[in-house]
This record gives C-alpha cells, sequence and structure tokens, in this order.
C-alpha cells in the first residue's frame, strides 16, 4: 500500500489578482503518509488545501493525483473544515451519510462507532459540543474512505482538553484506515506529533521540508520530541530571514 | 420531558388567551352599564345570538366557506408563483438580472389600488378577489425565498459539493432547508395580506362571503352582524397564524430557537 506518489504538486502556482499566494510549489506525497503543513497565518497553506480538494483551481504548474492531472474536484478526497460544517437540518446519522448511495447506513454507523458517538445518531448537530461536532465531521469525512483526508485547522477551535483526544483519534483513524493525511496547522507541537513530515511555507513558499522519525504514539515529554518541535518553531518565528536556508535534516 | 414541555406550552398558550378574553368581558360590561350605546357597539353577548343565528340558517358556513376558499386558492396561486421566482433568482444570476428589477417596481404598487382596474377585467366575479390575493401574496413570498435561497451559507454548499451532492441533490438537501425558516417568514406575513386583501376586495364588490355579509347588514343597519363579520376575520387570521406555526414547529425541528 505504502508506495508510489498518491499526491503531487508541479510548480503549482496560485494568485487572486495582483496577489500571489502560492509562488510554485513543488511537494510529493507517498501513500499513507501523514504530512503537516504548519506557517503563519496568510501563508498560503489553507489555500493550498483548497487545490488539493479541487475548490480552486491553481493559476499554474499541476496536480497529479494518482498519476492523473486534476480537473475539478479531488474526488479521491474528503475535506474536514475548521468549522465542521455540519447540516444543522440533517441528524447526526444522516450528516454523516450525506451523499453516500446504497446501503450507507451500516457503514455510517460503524464510523460513528469508531468515533465514540454511537448514542448520538439520532440527534440534531445543534446540541453538540464543539468537540463532538468535530468528531462528526471527522466521520463524515472517513465514511467515505478517501485516499486523502484533508484537515484543515481542524481543531483550532477547540480547547486544550477536547484537542488531544481528538489528536489521538485522529491518529489511530489513520493507523487503522491507511489514507493519506494533509493536515494544515498553526500549532507546532501538533504537527509534530501527528506528522511523518512537517512542510512549512513561508510567503508561498515551501522553505522547511522535515521528516519526524520518531515513535508512535509519540509523547510530549520526549526530548527528541521537544527538541524536533522548538527548533521548528523557532524556524517559524524567523521571519524569512533564512529564506535560502532552508532546514533538510 | 415531553409531557412537561407540553404542560408548559399548554399553559403559556392559556396565558396568552388572558387579555383578548378580559377585553371581551369589559366590552360586555360596557354595554351592560349603557356606557357603550348599541349604535356604536352591540354587547358581544348580540354579537352571539345573531352569530348562531346565522349558523342556523346555514348562511355563516357557506359565506366563511367561500371566504376561505377565495383566501386559499389565491394565496395557493400567488405563493406558488412567488416561490418559483424566488428560487429561480436566487438560484440563477441571469434571471435576477433578468426579473429582479421589474419585481422590485411591481412590487412597490399597493396592490389594493390595482382595484378599479381589476373590477374592469374581471366585473366582481371570482376572478377579480383571487387575482388580488394572489398579487398580494406574491411579493412577501418572492423576497423571502430570495433572500433565504441568497443567504445560504457559503461554507456548507461547498462542504456539500466535496462531499457529491449537485444539482438537484445540492438544492434538495442543502439550498431549500437552509432557505427554508426565511421562506416560512414570508408565508406567515402572507397569510395576514391574503385576509387584508380578501375583506378589501370582498367589502367592494362582491355577492357572497363574509366581506358581503358586513356590507349588506350595513344597509339593514345590523350592527350586530357587522361586528361579527369583523371578528370571524380576527379569528381566521388567527386560525392560519396558529396553522402556520405548527407548520414551522414541525419542519424546523432542527432549528435551536424551535428546541
Amino acid at each position: 500500500m505504502k508506495s508510489g506518489n498518491s499526491l503531487e504538486l508541479q510548480g503549482v502556482k496560485k494568485d487572486f489578482g495582483e496577489f500571489e499566494v502560492l509562488k510554485g510549489m513543488d511537494l510529493a506525497f507517498k501513500k499513507g503518509e501523514f504530512i503537516a503543513i504548519v506557517g503563519k497565518s496568510g501563508c498560503g497553506k489553507s489555500t493550498l488545501l483548497r487545490l488539493v480538494a479541487g475548490l480552486d483551481k491553481p493559476t499554474g504548474g499541476k496536480i497529479l493525483v494518482n498519476g492523473k492531472s486534476l480537473n475539478g474536484l479531488n474526488k479521491s478526497s474528503r475535506t474536514m473544515f475548521q468549522d465542521g460544517r455540519l447540516f444543522p437540518w440533517k441528524k447526526i446519522l444522516q450528516n454523516i451519510g450525506v451523499g453516500l448511495k446504497g446501503d450507507w447506513k451500516p457503514k455510517a454507523m460503524e464510523l460513528l462507532e469508531q468515533v465514540g458517538l454511537a448514542d448520538r445518531a439520532n440527534d440534531w448537530p445543534s446540541v453538540l459540543s464543539g468537540g463532538q461536532k468535530q468528531r462528526i465531521a471527522l466521520a463524515r469525512a472517513l465514511v467515505n474512505e478517501p485516499d486523502i483526508l484533508l484537515l484543515d485547522e481542524p481543531l483550532g477551535a477547540l480547547d486544550a482538553l477536547t484537542r488531544i483526544g481528538m489528536q489521538r483519534l485522529i491518529e489511530e483513524l489513520w493507523r487503522k484506515r491507511n489514507f493519506t493525511a494533509l493536515l494544515v496547522t498553526h500549532d507546532v507541537e501538533e504537527a509534530v506529533l501527528l506528522a511523518d513530515r512537517v512542510i512549512l511555507i513561508e510567503e508561498g513558499k515551501v522553505v522547511m521540508n522535515k521528516e519526524i522519525n520518531l515513535p508512535r504514539p509519540r509523547q510530549k515529554d520526549n526530548l527528541q520530541y521537544s527538541s524536533l518541535a522548538a527548533q521548528i518553531l523557532n524556524r517559524v518565528m524567523q521571519e524569512g530571514q533564512m529564506e535560502k536556508q532552508a532546514i533538510h535534516a | 420531558m415531553q409531557a412537561k414541555l407540553n404542560k408548559k406550552f399548554n399553559r403559556f398558550s392559556l396565558i396568552s388567551w388572558i387579555v383578548p378574553i378580559l377585553l371581551l368581558v369589559i366590552w360586555q360590561l360596557l354595554s351592560l352599564w349603557g356606557i357603550l350605546s348599541e349604535r356604536i357597539l352591540p354587547a358581544p353577548t348580540e354579537v352571539f345570538h345573531a352569530g348562531v343565528a346565522l349558523l342556523k340558517t346555514g348562511e355563516l358556513i357557506d359565506y366563511i366557506g367561500i371566504s376561505a376558499q377565495r383566501a386559499f386558492i389565491g394565496f395557493f396561486i400567488g405563493g406558488i408563483i412567488g416561490f418559483v421566482l424566488g428560487l429561480l433568482n436566487g438560484l440563477s444570476s441571469i434571471a435576477e438580472t433578468l426579473f429582479d428589477t421589474s419585481l422590485q417596481m411591481l412590487r412597490n404598487i399597493p396592490h389594493l389600488a390595482l382595484i378599479p382596474l381589476v373590477i374592469l377585467w374581471f366585473g366582481i366575479e371570482e376572478e377579480a378577489k383571487i387575482f388580488l390575493v394572489a398579487l398580494g401574496v406574491l411579493f412577501p413570498i418572492y423576497l423571502n425565498t430570495f433572500h433565504g435561497v441568497k443567504s445560504v451559507d457559503k461554507g456548507l454548499i461547498e462542504a456539500a459539493r466535496v462531499y457529491g451532492l449537485n444539482g438537484f441533490s445540492l438544492f434538495w438537501n442543502v439550498i431549500l432547508p437552509a432557505a427554508f425558516p426565511s421562506i416560512l417568514v414570508g408565508v406567515r406575513f402572507s397569510l395576514g395580506i391574503m385576509w387584508v386583501t380578501l375583506i378589501v376586495a370582498e367589502t367592494i364588490s362582491a355577492n357572497s362571503g363574509i366581506g358581503y355579509m358586513a356590507m349588506n347588514a350595513r344597509e339593514f343597519m345590523r350592527m350586530d352582524i357587522v361586528v361579527l363579520s369583523i371578528l370571524l376575520y380576527a379569528l381566521l387570521g388567527k386560525v392560519s397564524d396558529v396553522f402556520a406555526k405548527i407548520v414551522e414547529k414541525r419542519c424546523l425541528k432542527w432549528h435551536p430557537s424551535y428546541q
């Protein structure tokens, strides 16, 4: 399973009028890899995710999905949004089954169990807490069995304790289901905790592409972990002074 | 839990009737004491007797039936046209550019100002009244449907597209339910306009219906029947509002304001 690139970006550019958001990106993601994309807000990391999802079109370059050029929506990917975006007029189970055909209910129930909310199948989304909504959003993204899961700061709005639970859940489901994960986050520690590779974007360019070779599940009190996280955080905070000296470990 | 809620709801709905009942009692007392002259306002009991008498002859039921029929046929026609136009202009920017300006201009003509024209067109036949009601309810439903469709959360539409919805399934699963609260506001608003229009139309030109009953009673100085007609309109207006509320409660169960 873990061979070949499931996703490739070749010189991908995106500008909105005069403003260049992405200035030519070359990246390749292996099947089943967990990638974290970090950077300050406005660096273009969310734009990158939207391009991969096929929600926006690049203004230059190519995106290859399983070797084929992406045109329109990326059907092998599913996005989990920061604000969950559940449909308030559909009950939880119906939310998970959105867009599914045939006998989808057992599959949806199975995922609901995996995110630990099987007893809420018949509730309206409005009665759930923020963390529970995000779990439903995760279940909805995974029920389609996507090759690529795109996570757009999915934990940004959650409190610290709920975050830890969600990080564990995401990692557990990723190991079980073997999809390629692309996580956009501004939290460097979260990136190091979850990712096989951390990519730092600064002003529309990749300035760091670092493999994280720590055993899983990772412990935050591990020395290597904290030094890596500190190292990346320092790099993020350098404000592009060392733009040309990208760190490669 | 449900029973408790129901009880609470019932108690509240009873409380809301205190004011109208109190007004009736005061009215009755004022009539009894002779403060309120019979020629200005007959006592509620007299109005009630008039109602019972008309009920016995069957006139009352006939007139209520014919008025309600006009109201709902007009509402149905105007509502459907407003709804379809609202959807069309909300979903397609070409349709919006093509039709919205004209509709906004037409909207600003008070539909009751068309009565002379309508009488010339249709005489005092059923079409005249149905036409006026339809015209009156069209615009609130159009505006609210249009607004509802236009203000659907773009993020939800995007999410729906990511999850494979498009075309009709996008409309049915996302756009329509998202616009529904707004559409229902239009419906409730229209129900009020529906009755107002019908009252005016029936008072000016009709040979049946509650408005006709009132005008006819005026000729014979039957104050009690005039007042009865007015109270009937109030009651019918309330009944349609209650009906709209029930629909709202059933269809918007998901909405935090209805939980």
